[in-house]
């Protein structure tokens, strides 16, 4: 009986101070700081990129079809929306370390010009609720996310640019 | 159940405290898989007592400013067709706080981790293995100046949740690594194109000795370095590692020590990159409970050294499990995209895509060495000397080009050999397995709302003992509509199945609806067994006949 009253309690703590966040998480959600590393060593601190655009933020793998079918597309578009919308595309991989040294290799492979992040152990994947790859995220030029988009078939990538526009209009 | 009341009461208070504050982040996800079985004896597929299964899992995770915190609810009702029996009930399967700032950052509780590649310690979760390791204890790491890691940790590994309940494995680990990368530590590095980093790992387990025919080490250590150069677009990558004598059920309680070696050098520029991988290991197994098997209690990660593969046929009917006990592979891997605007990369460009990979048992010398004798040291290797015992090996192509806007196409080939007798996937054969496979992907965007996708595939195995199930046919149809809606068709037919009635198909259909971090599938049909292998990591999925219905959402 004092056990579940214990747990009824804590239950009830929790579900209010959840109530108390609800609007706020509402008005749009943060990038969390995660310390990655780039494709080429150099630490980074994911909420702290130093884009002043928007930033799109994809999750991929290199064993992952459907998202190197979206990060290909968007390849082939990409100068058109960095000129019109200032935007930069974050490629999160989360190969691990079977497959990671095949991330450079298949980037300069395909000759992306993405920002290249290795998350191995998927800190920053857990950190953004991801749960299945492609995911991908937009977010506006003050680090909130505004979309986002798990899975990936052709036309996404028009719904992407919409949401993009949107954005940078906002901005301008 | 007192500790899951406490942690659960840390969370609202420290969120009810932190709620004050606008600048908290909530982040999380849902995955909730659904399974009505039927029996089908054709295929071996049975039908479990409760006919409905079913895994769901919730994550939440706080932060704000430096405060983190966050937790797993985990449900099995029971678990889905072919997860590990460990699994049962629901409650808390993770949970921690924490406090991160630019100098340090603290975990108490559970954390996942790893140091270096993992051949000394890895903490990892994945869901669809039915892999989670999480360490359940305290976890350290300082940035004392830029370009410098160091990393501890401290605890007790998740071995199993049953009944609602993490179970600990007995045996502790605690470890450290210190990492130092050059170019960011000094300033006269900065700039130059010659980027250096250095990395230094130690980690030690305690088990208590429960044998009593044998004097068994309680700590065992383990320690390594690594190193990784750059210059340019020239990478060079190694570790090295040694294991203590560590007897256990894997190496059959022998007292030799162990050693995990692996490198790589790559080059990559624009439209060309190349890789040249290499590993060896020998009686690498690393368990915080020397009793365990399978992916139970590892507190390393040996990873295989071969391409993970995404077409249905290549992927499960002979994928390759790492030998833990020992292996000497190589892997490398090309890729080449032919320029656009040029006569054969046409508009867009064309890639060309090589990659072979393999691996052999490694040579043992066992002359000199008494079996009988109290050191229990059986046999002396060295490093990359290799057998002529053949694992595996995989030659493999594909060519993809992008002839317009809307149109497609990926032409592949496999050539894939794999001891059975061994990494042992099939009761049906013996020795070497030899499969040619050849897959032909197409997609084709209609309009703005709607595209197609279709993949032709087709295995063919070698006659002899290494025939297995003989050869298969595979169609694979996808459609979408917008962003939202896919409908998927799968057929996979072994019409050379050396016994006639087992000449099946295996149909499946998909419906997917997809709205931004909201996914829901329904498939039905037909499913194979096969070995589902993430990583090198592979489970054995039974045959099943029935619907599955899945559901995920982040927040």
């Amino acid at each position: 009986m004092k056990k579940t009253v214990v747990l009824f309690l804590s239950l009830v703590l929790t579900i209010s101070s959840f109530s108390q966040e609800e609007h706020k998480v509402d008005e749009g959600k943060k990038i969390p700081a995660v310390q990655l590393k780039t494709m080429d060593g150099k630490s980074v601190n994911t909420a702290e990129l130093g884009f002043k655009g928007p930033v799109i933020f994809s999750f991929w793998a290199t064993w992952c079809s459907p998202c190197k079918r979206e990060l290909n597309t968007i390849h082939d578009l990409y100068i058109d929306w960095q000129a019109e919308t200032g935007v930069n595309l974050v490629a999160v991989s989360i190969d691990d370390m079977k497959t990671a040294s095949g991330v450079p290799v298949y980037v300069d492979g395909k000759s992306w010009e993405y920002l290249v992040l290795m998350d191995p152990n998927g800190d920053f994947k857990r950190a953004m609720g991801v749960n299945n790859v492609p995911h991908t995220f937009l977010v506006d030029t003050d680090g909130t996310i505004v979309y986002s988009h798990n899975n990936y078939a052709p036309g996404d990538e028009d719904k992407l640019y919409e949401e993009l526009l949107k954005v940078a209009k906002k901005t301008n | 159940m007192y500790k899951k009341i406490i942690s659960l009461c840390i969370f609202s208070i420290s969120f009810v405290v932190f709620s004050q504050n606008n600048e908290g982040s909530l982040t999380g996800n849902i995955e909730s898989t659904f399974q009505y079985l039927r029996a089908d004896s054709l295929i071996g597929a049975e039908l479990p007592p409760e006919k409905a299964l079913m895994n769901t899992y919730m994550n939440a995770f706080y932060t704000n400013k430096g405060f983190k915190a966050g937790g797993r609810f985990e449900s099995y009702s029971p678990h889905i067709n072919g997860y590990p029996t460990v699994f049962s009930g629901t409650g808390i399967g993770m949970r921690y706080i924490g406090y991160v700032n630019n100098l340090v950052d603290v975990t108490i509780g559970n954390f996942y981790e790893q140091f270096g590649q993992g051949s000394l310690f890895r903490a990892y979760e994945n869901r669809a293995l039915g892999y989670d390791n999480a360490m359940d204890g305290m976890r350290l790491i300082l940035r004392p100046v830029p370009g410098v890691i160091i990393k501890s940790v401290y605890g007790r590994q998740r071995e199993a949740f049953t009944n609602g309940q993490v179970v600990v494995t007995s045996g502790i680990v605690r470890g450290i690594d210190g990492e130092i990368h050059f170019n960011e530590a000094f300033k006269c590095m900065k700039e130059k194109k010659f980027d250096l980093t250095f990395g230094g790992s130690f980690v030690s387990k305690y088990q208590k000795d429960d044998k009593d025919n044998l004097i068994l080490p309680e700590n065992v250590g383990s320690y390594g370095g690594r190193l990784k150069m750059r210059y340019g677009k020239l990478v060079v990558d190694a570790e090295y590692s040694i294991k203590e004598n560590d007897p256990s059920l894997d190496n059959k309680f022998i007292f030799n020590k162990g050693h995990a070696a692996l490198f790589n050098i790559g080059y990559s520029k624009t439209g060309f990159g190349i890789s040249v991988s290499g590993k060896s290991v020998d009686n690498m197994s690393y368990r915080s409970n020397r009793d365990q098997k399978l992916q139970v209690d590892l507190i390393n990660y040996l990873p295989s050294m071969n391409k993970t593969h995404t077409y249905n046929l290549v992927a499960s009917l002979y994928p390759y499990a790492t030998q833990l006990n020992g292996e000497i592979a190589y892997q490398t891997e090309v890729i080449y995209t032919i320029k656009k605007g040029s006569k054969l990369g046409g508009k867009y460009g064309t890639t060309l895509n090589g990659n072979f990979s393999t691996a052999y048992k490694p040579r043992q010398v066992t002359t000199g060495f008494n079996p009988l004798d109290s050191t229990g040291i059986m046999y002396s290797c060295t490093p990359f000397d290799m057998s002529s015992t053949l694992f595996w090996q995989d030659i493999n192509f594909n060519i993809s080009k992008k002839f317009s806007k809307s149109f497609n196409m990926i032409l592949n080939y496999f050539d894939i050999k794999m001891n059975n007798d061994y990494s042992t996937i099939t009761e049906n054969a013996t020795g070497v397995i030899t499969s040619h496979i050849g897959v032909i992907e197409m997609g084709y965007k209609i309009n703005k709302s709607h595209s197609l996708r279709m993949e032709v595939q087709e295995l063919i195995t070698n006659k002899g003992k290494g025939r297995d199930k003989g050869d298969w046919a595979t169609v694979v149809l996808e459609y979408n509509y917008k962003s939202n809606w896919f409908v998927g068709f799968m057929d996979q037919y072994n019409y050379g199945n050396p016994i006639d009635e087992l000449r099946i198909h295996y149909v499946i259909g998909t419906v997917g609806y997809v709205h931004e971090s909201t996914r829901f599938t329904l498939s039905v049909g037909r499913q194979r067994a096969g070995l589902f292998c993430v990583g090198g990591v592979c489970r054995a999925v039974p045959a099943m006949n029935g619907l599955t219905l899945s559901f995920t959402q982040s927040f």
